[in-house]
């Protein structure tokens, strides 16, 4: 290796530990200051380390921070995430991959309208929708629900995993079906015995996909789910603009951590799926 | 009854909820922009009242203004560190899926907890700004976070922050699927490698490019959670974003019509991108 390509290699790795260390420490700083204590947190500056690292602003976020008035922590909200989460991605997940597979691989006059038609409805602010949702909720009597709360994430999110399904089916083989349809198998015998099976990858990127999207939403939670479904981003926010008295930045460092970690641990688990659905919508653009 | 009547029916919801709460919902908001409502719709006309009166309104121009201002330098800073970290990646690195692992994180996170983050570490009392001035600097300042001009900007590091990682493994994937014979063609005539990149492998991830504008373009639009989250829209509104204006006068000015009139203008900046990403796509240079 000749003296300059050394030095080029020194250089360009240094960049990388530089943009690694860029990227790297909020994170780390969010983590050193939930381990300290209120008192710490004000009289040191945020790159000292805690001297007695401990878990008490986790055990106050989650139960006894205030958010507002009310005093009972980010841990109910947890939950409602939770719930939101689940009943989100598994009905859209469940529409979607029938969509896909109805679209892809039935020959359907028009089905290519009907994927532009949600694609194009993809594209736009939730601006421009969430009022009048609002007032359709409310005249059907279900305004601040988990209904109308998942109800949108179904709606909003359908078009993108649609499309991540279809995709996938229309790389199958055309015999498959044919095959499967001279043995007289219906729609959905096929979807579920021959189909289904096939797409648990495919599935696995979607769910990735939408549950990190659901449970990282901010402002269908805060206008559709009410105060009783309020997921943990709207408290979590919440919490940090309460100030009452002294700012414990400690609990809300900690608050914040406990709300990113849900879709941080998937992250770290399942990268390759998550990085594949992130990117669905890309590769097709 | 016969699958292919099958593949219809299961249609039909999505169909239905996105035709009614998609498309109805846009209608919807398009009428009430023609009109004088304030807590609820109202049929009173005033045909294009809205849209004039709003033009004039200081806020929705600051808050128009940093759309392209926080969008323009969100978008460059992004793709143009997506690139370098890209094609540093792709000169056979040692622990590069540690280093990706490191760099992409943060789209994990929600802007909401990006923001909060943020704001903590430039938060002038008490994150970066105090930490080196304990270091010795006394008059180091760091205070965007509370500056009017300035704050904007620190919507911008945050952005990049969350979102340069994606644009990163999204190009790379391009840098890998271009045919080893290119480089090898390059190598064998003794173009340089940085000029292979400039003239060759860029030119060939121009539609990739487009894809990533597209998406950071969205995420401009969509801006919401990130300003809620860091500055609140402050100091003042110099931080004031359309998505951020428009649920303000729905829910909390009580102006719907006002805010219907903001979310179409929204609506038509979104299509005027979306015609000039087809343009961009269409002028693709051959290769």
């Amino acid at each position: 290796m000749t003296a300059t390509r050394r030095a080029a290699r020194i250089g360009l790795y240094s960049f990388l530990i530089l943009s690694a260390a860029f990227f790297a420490i909020p994170m780390l700083i969010i983590v050193l200051t939930s381990l300290k204590t209120a008192d710490e947190v004000r009289a040191g500056s945020i790159f000292e380390l805690p001297s007695a690292p401990g878990l008490a602003a986790y055990a106050k976020a989650w139960s006894e921070a205030c958010i507002g008035r009310s005093c009972t922590g980010i841990g109910t909200n947890f939950w409602n995430s939770v719930i939101i989460t689940l009943l989100s991605t598994s009905i859209s997940l469940l529409l979607s991959s029938l969509n896909g597979f109805a679209l892809a691989l039935w020959g359907l006059r028009r089905a290519g309208w009907v994927l532009g038609l949600l694609l194009i409805g993809a594209f736009i602010p939730y601006q421009v929708m969430i009022y009048p949702l609002v007032r359709m909720f409310a005249m059907g009597g279900m305004h601040n629900t988990l209904g109308s709360i998942v109800t949108v994430h179904v709606l909003f999110g359908l078009p993108i995993l649609t499309l991540i399904f279809h995709n996938f089916y229309l790389s199958l083989p055309p015999e498959l079906l044919k095959a499967a349809r001279v043995d007289g198998a219906g729609f959905f015998q096929i979807f579920g015995l021959i189909i289904l099976p096939m797409s648990v990858n495919v599935l696995l990127v979607a769910a990735i996909l939408s549950v990190t999207g659901v449970w990282n939403d901010y402002l269908l939670g805060l206008i559709f789910a009410g105060p009783k479904f309020q997921p943990m981003t709207v408290s979590l926010n919440g919490l940090v603009g309460t100030q009452f008295g002294v700012p414990e930045y400690n609990v809300n460092m900690a608050a914040t951590l406990l709300t990113a970690l849900p879709p941080l641990l998937l992250y770290l688990l399942a990268g390759k799926y998550f990085v594949r659905g992130v990117t669905a919508g890309a590769v097709k653009g | 009854m016969r699958p292919h009547a099958l593949a219809r029916l299961v249609l039909l919801p999505t169909i239905v909820l996105t035709v009614v709460g998609v498309y109805g919902s846009i209608l919807w908001t398009l009428n009430i922009s023609f009109t004088f409502s304030e807590m609820l719709p109202v049929n009173e006309y005033v045909g294009l009242a809205q849209y004039t009166e709003l033009l004039r309104q200081d806020r929705w121009q600051v808050a128009y203004t940093n759309l392209f201002l926080f969008g323009g330098f969100y978008i460059l800073f992004c793709l143009g560190a997506g690139l370098i970290l890209a094609i540093a990646l792709d000169q056979d690195i040692r622990g590069r899926s540690v280093l990706q692992t490191i760099l992409l994180y943060p789209i994990a996170l929600s802007f909401i907890v990006t923001g909060l983050a943020w704001r903590w570490l430039l938060n002038p009392t008490t994150g970066l700004q105090d930490f080196v001035r304990q270091l010795g600097f006394e008059d180091f300042a760091f205070d965007w976070l509370s500056n009017p001009d300035m704050a904007i900007f620190t919507l911008v590091i945050a952005g990049v922050w969350h979102s340069s990682g994606l644009m990163m493994v999204i190009i790379f994937a391009g840098l890998q699927s271009v045919d080893r014979e290119i480089w090898r063609a390059g190598q064998v005539d003794g173009i340089p490698k940085w000029q292979m990149y400039r003239s060759v492998v860029l030119p060939m991830l121009f539609p990739v490019l487009v894809t990533c504008l597209v998406l950071l373009s969205m995420n401009v639009v969509r801006s919401y959670d990130l300003v809620v989250a860091m500055t609140g829209g402050g100091p003042g509104y110099s931080t004031d974003v359309p998505a951020k204006f428009i649920v303000d006068f729905l829910f909390n000015r009580a102006n719907i019509g006002r805010a219907s009139a903001a979310a179409i203008l929204l609506l038509l900046t979104v299509i005027a991108i979306m015609g000039l990403a087809a343009l961009l796509r269409r002028q693709e240079p051959r290769t």
